[in-house]
């Protein structure tokens, strides 16, 4: 059984189409990244699959109840981790955890908080007021209450959004651990480290979704090809490239440039001319990365948030 | 609720909202204060401070010469005790002078031939001029003019059995003033000022208690999990009713110690009505919070609802004074009634009958706000 089934989401902002037939399934124990530029409706989708907000079209299932029908028993086995972190700053660690215990109605409740703060390593700071953690803390303290209640599925919001590396290692190593155990995770992000952390992942750009698949089936099917290109004067040499037919993109990586194209006998073309042109210039086959592939997309398709 | 979970109401979830709410509360010590400070010192300030029927009023005299007429006339206006002569002025238009500075709200001119034409028997005048910028200030003055003049009169020229002679046989009106005989305005304001200090706080906090959520991020997660509407209603309101009532015990309180204000009816019915105005103003808070987007906006809705509230409720002015368009204005106030209802109960002795048809339409207002707010908030779902 999938834990996530979903078909032809749509979802409407008055004349916006936010969500626009998102088709999703993500099976049991699977740690799905959901990358997309912000304003690609991937904190909308989310709100849907955790039944925050009513789709305008289309259906589906989250852990086997209805996304339509049946909110209040998908509430109780989800865990949903937002965006902006969203407990309370003027309470406690502990308060905090002590009040998602309550509404979950956890028993007994000292045993679950306590649990919770030893496992997520917060138990030396329980008594510190959330408002004054630094957002790593927070962060912990937020995926510390959302999976309080042992979730089936995790839907996190960008998640590490200015959290410093370490805490966010710490962060994936603690996600895959709980993948480990047979929970499954949505995770929505806009690093390429982190979607390359994931099973699978799913490209969303305005609303549509673009790409399925694991990280290697998505860069193979986007069918793309990269040089990268040495030698003096690149800035010169990048300028001569810009706008040439075949070249979709030009990216200066440290001493060297990657040029991209997905046309690959007009890019061959393209980067011969400019390796004749210019001197001590030359140009070796490269590998397509994930953000190779997410740029492109990104330059193809059109801005609907205005 | 399918699936044997109930989903719209649980104690222990409400439970877990309230203490959340209160630990918050306590740790907003300002806001805290404001609850039990506001109330307090407003019942101080506007308790002493606002009089309907100010006495000892400057007024300057302009008198031409200094018969006996003319004394006791200023005598009897002095013993009215609404005017204090301060000022004696030499001429008319010295004293014109000192009324259009502000110096004397009156001004009392005797003429040169008054003593005459009392003795002759001729009709005497005297000319009163009152500053009638604000006309509440003279009407009390002015009102008992008639009577005490003409007795001054008479007693100086020796004829009080004339007039009782007089009297005999002619109509007789006698007025009482029932319920607050000496017109004391603390009577009708202090127990005005509950309703007041309690529309202002109790709709003020609660508006922002749930924009604050919303604003800050939590209400997602509160969404998120499993929370009813009725729920989280529930938690924000409630402990704003227990605010509430500590500001009504302080509030009569000090009414009893500070202003003497007499209780003369029943204090449990007045704690019933209490309740339901509380609730119904919380669940006015509380839809007007489903509305704004933030905190500034709930307030400046909490305050369209205030200013109306102060003014057209008969809190200040006499409500019969309003013309048929505003008084309905005001019956759709619930400060409107709840002052009805808590002067009839403190200084009439009222009972439930009399106050019945007010506590209907309070009941009234916290139906209806409750019903607005649980739909306005399911809408903000989506």
């Amino acid at each position: 059984m999938n834990v996530i089934d979903v078909h032809g989401l749509v979802k409407r902002f008055g004349d916006k189409t936010v969500v626009d037939h998102v088709t999703m399934t993500v099976a049991e124990g699977e740690i799905v990244g959901f990358l997309g530029p912000n304003g690609s409706g991937k904190t909308t989708t989310i709100r849907i699959m955790c039944g925050l907000l009513t789709p305008d079209e289309g259906d589906g299932t989250v852990l086997g109840f209805d996304i339509r029908t049946d909110s209040p028993r998908i509430k109780r086995e989800v865990g949903y981790m937002t965006q902006k972190f969203s407990f309370y700053e003027d309470l406690t660690i502990a308060e905090n955890l002590e009040f998602v215990a309550r509404l979950y109605g956890l028993k007994p409740l000292d045993e679950h908080v306590a649990k919770t703060l030893e496992e997520l390593g917060l138990t030396s700071r329980k008594d510190q007021l959330a408002g004054t953690l630094s957002g790593g803390w927070k962060q912990r303290l937020a995926l510390a209450a959302c999976i309080m209640h042992k979730p089936r599925l995790l839907l996190l919001d960008e998640p590490t959004a200015g959290v410093d590396p370490k805490a966010r290692r710490e962060f994936w190593d603690e996600i895959h651990r709980l993948a480990s155990g047979g929970l499954t995770v949505l995770v929505s992000t806009h690093y390429m480290d982190e979607a390359e952390r994931c099973h699978r992942i799913s490209y969303i750009s305005y609303g549509k979704m673009l790409a399925s698949g694991t990280v290697q089936e998505v860069v193979r099917n986007a069918g793309l090809t990269t040089f990268v290109v040495q030698g003096p004067r690149l800035d010169q040499v990048a300028a001569a490239l810009g706008g040439r037919p075949g070249v979709d993109q030009v990216a200066p990586f440290g001493a060297t440039l990657h040029v991209v194209g997905s046309d690959k006998k007009e890019l061959e073309a393209a980067l011969a001319d400019v390796e004749k042109e210019h001197k001590g210039v030359t140009v070796t086959p490269g590998e397509t990365s994930l953000e190779d592939v997410f740029i492109q997309f990104m330059s193809g398709s059109k801005d609907n948030m205005g | 609720m399918k699936n044997g979970i109930n989903s719209v109401f649980s104690f222990a979830r409400l439970g877990a909202l309230l203490i959340k709410e209160f630990i918050q509360m306590r740790r907003d010590r300002i806001t805290f204060a404001m609850m039990l400070g506001v109330p307090l010192m407003q019942l101080v300030l506007f308790g002493y401070a606002i009089n309907n029927d100010p006495k000892s009023l400057p007024a300057a005299l302009v008198a031409m010469s200094s018969d006996p007429y003319t004394r006791a006339m200023v005598s009897a206006l002095q013993t009215t005790g609404y005017y204090r002569f301060d000022h004696v002025a030499q001429s008319a238009a010295e004293a014109e002078f000192l009324m259009a500075r502000g110096d004397v709200a009156f001004v009392v001119t005797i003429p040169a031939d008054f003593a005459r034409r009392v003795e002759r028997g001729d009709s005497p005048q005297i000319l009163i001029e009152a500053d009638a910028t604000d006309p509440a200030v003279a009407s009390g003055a002015i009102s008992t003019l008639g009577t005490v003049a003409n007795q001054a009169l008479l007693r100086a020229r020796g004829m009080q059995e004339t007039a009782a002679e007089a009297a005999r046989g002619q109509l007789e009106v006698v007025v009482h003033r029932r319920y607050n005989p000496e017109g004391i305005s603390q009577y009708n304001i202090v127990p005005g000022l509950l309703g007041v200090i309690l529309q202002m706080t109790m709709v003020m906090m609660t508006s922002i208690a749930l924009t604050r959520e919303t604003e800050r991020g939590t209400m997602e997660n509160l969404l998120a999990m499993p929370s009813s509407p009725l729920e989280i209603m529930l938690g924000k309101v409630l402990p704003y009713l227990v605010v509430g009532a500590v500001q009504v015990v302080v509030v009569l309180a000090a009414a009893k110690l500070l202003f003497g204000v007499p209780f003369t009816g029943s204090l449990s019915l007045l704690l019933a009505a209490v309740l339901v105005f509380v609730l119904a103003l919380v669940l006015l808070g509380y839809t007007i919070s489903t509305m704004a987007r933030t905190q500034m906006q709930a307030l400046q809705l909490t305050f369209f609802f205030f200013l109306p509230s102060i003014l057209l409720s008969g809190f200040m002015f006499p409500y019969r004074g309003m013309p048929g368009w505003a008084q309905i204005f005001g019956e759709i106030l619930p400060l409107t009634h709840f002052l009805r209802i808590i002067r009839a109960v403190m200084l009439k002795g009222a009972e439930l009958p009399a106050v019945a048809t007010e506590i209907g339409w309070l009941v009234g207002f916290v139906a209806l706000f409750a019903g607005v707010a649980l739909v306005r908030f399911r809408r903000t779902l989506d």
